[in-house]
């Protein structure tokens, strides 16, 4: 059922890190989402237009673009939410290398996963007992409550201080870490603080909370963050990392 | 941001601040004189902006340290807010009193 | 380094917080009846309560700020990690020694 009610006038960065907006013309429905704009671009308009999508549903973070000024999951903004007076402005995400049109280079963001020492670093093996863990203990809450990152690069794309600090890990990087460092099954940690208290660290951070605000599914770096501040400060006060 | 360049506005204006007062050395004359020059209203309004980012700064300090050190997370934005307008407010009444 | 320079940073902080709200209320105090040299000596001329509360702040002062400073060169400007550490160092010497002058000044006979 399509219920045309009017046009929007949609601009879409082509182009790489050169480039410019051009203007569409797209046609608005109801419910419509920004990923269904760009999708009608593309199909009846543009064929080579370039941009990333995969579930649509707001479960892969695929589609993770700059609208209106902000990054967020195209799939799950509706136009009605953002287009005001009619129109959009839609652009890769921000703080990361531009490939091509909607498209950016992820590289770096998973690189400094693996900097953040983001990988469980195992104590057991399967021929050992399951560890049992509770879901109540403080560390487990903590960690659960970063677990559910997809790797979408929102948090990145909003981070003053990536885009100020070229060595910064980064919330969803350092939000792994903390995950881990709450793990009582992993055995890396003192390697993790030391990697986390590097040059571009967590004391980098500057608790602006874009991150925050800007998760799309409601985690709080700024948060773990901190805890991973307060970490490091006590395992320095013990000897345990050097920095 | 706001803490920032308040941080970096009061930096600059430190040195100045401590070199005025290093103008007590012998017998004060000199800082007499000091402080006669800055009776104008455009200094005195100078130093209603830092008095401002005087309070700025230690107000959103105090909410980077709730923030980094204790586990409340709901309204922090919000009290950035509140910390600028209470800012303006001591700002305000700092300069009705010299004026 | 980091964890260092980030302790220092937020520990001078909390000592300054209440030093701060003090010095405004004696910003507040002092420039009520209009301001002279004669008065602010009156009150810090021999004063070891003053000369203690104000060498206090300008150390934290002068690291708290140098700190600071040294964030701002590394995310704004081409100095960066390394290289922003002497300049900082350099300002925080030079606000802690106007800074104890000023003191001197103030509170010595």
């Amino acid at each position: 059922m399509s219920d045309t009610l009017s046009e929007l006038s949609v601009s879409l960065w082509r182009g790489t890190e050169q480039g410019r907006y051009e203007t569409y013309s797209v046609p608005q429905r109801a419910s419509q989402t920004v990923l269904d704009v760009v999708t009608f671009v593309q199909r009846h308009i543009d064929p080579t237009l370039s941009y990333r999508f995969a579930c649509r549903v707001g479960v892969c973070g695929s589609c993770a673009m700059t609208v209106n000024g902000k990054p967020r999951w195209t799939c799950r903004t509706h136009v009605s939410k953002v287009a005001g007076g009619g129109r959009l402005e839609i652009g890769p995400l921000q703080n990361l290398p531009v490939i091509k049109d909607l498209t950016t280079d992820m590289e770096i963001f998973f690189e400094k996963w693996q900097a953040a020492k983001g990988a469980f670093a195992p104590t057991k093996t399967r021929h050992d007992p399951i560890a049992q863990i509770r879901p109540d203990t403080p560390a487990r809450v903590a960690a659960d409550a970063g677990i559910e990152c997809i790797n979408c690069g929102v948090c990145y794309a909003g981070c003053d201080t990536v885009r100020w600090n070229s060595d910064y890990l980064g919330p969803a990087a350092l939000t792994r870490a903390w995950t881990l460092v709450n793990d009582e099954r992993d055995g890396g940690n003192t390697a993790r603080l030391q990697a986390i208290s590097a040059s571009g660290g967590c004391h980098a951070c500057h608790s602006h909370q874009s991150c925050q605000e800007l998760c799309p599914q409601a985690l709080n770096p700024t948060a773990s963050i901190a805890g991973l501040k307060r970490r490091t400060a006590v395992a320095y006060l013990k000897g345990e990392i050097t920095s | 941001m706001v803490h920032r360049l308040s941080g970096l506005g009061l930096a600059i204006f430190l040195p100045l601040h401590f070199l005025a007062l290093g103008l007590a050395i012998h017998n004060g004359a000199q800082l007499d004189s000091f402080l006669r020059w800055s009776d104008q209203p455009l200094v005195k309004l100078a130093e209603g902006g830092l008095m401002f980012l005087l309070t700025v700064h230690l107000l959103g300090g105090l909410r980077i340290l709730v923030i980094e050190n204790f586990d409340w997370r709901d309204g922090q934005k919000q009290f950035a807010t509140i910390a600028a307008a209470a800012s303006v407010v001591v700002a305000f009444v700092f300069l009705v009193r010299v004026f | 380094m980091n964890v260092q320079l980030y302790v220092w940073q937020r520990l001078t902080a909390s000592v300054m917080a209440p030093l701060v709200l003090v010095h405004i209320a004696v910003i507040f105090y002092a420039t009520h009846q209009g301001l002279t040299a004669a008065d602010i000596l009156s009150r810090t001329r021999g004063s070891i309560a003053w000369a203690s509360y104000y060498g206090i702040f300008v150390a934290a002062a002068s690291i708290h700020a140098s700190i600071g400073v040294r964030n701002i060169l590394n995310e704004w400007s081409p100095l960066t990690n390394r290289r922003a550490d002497l300049p900082a160092v350099l300002f925080g010497l030079a606000l802690a020694a106007l800074g104890f002058r000023a003191v001197a000044a103030l509170v010595l006979p």
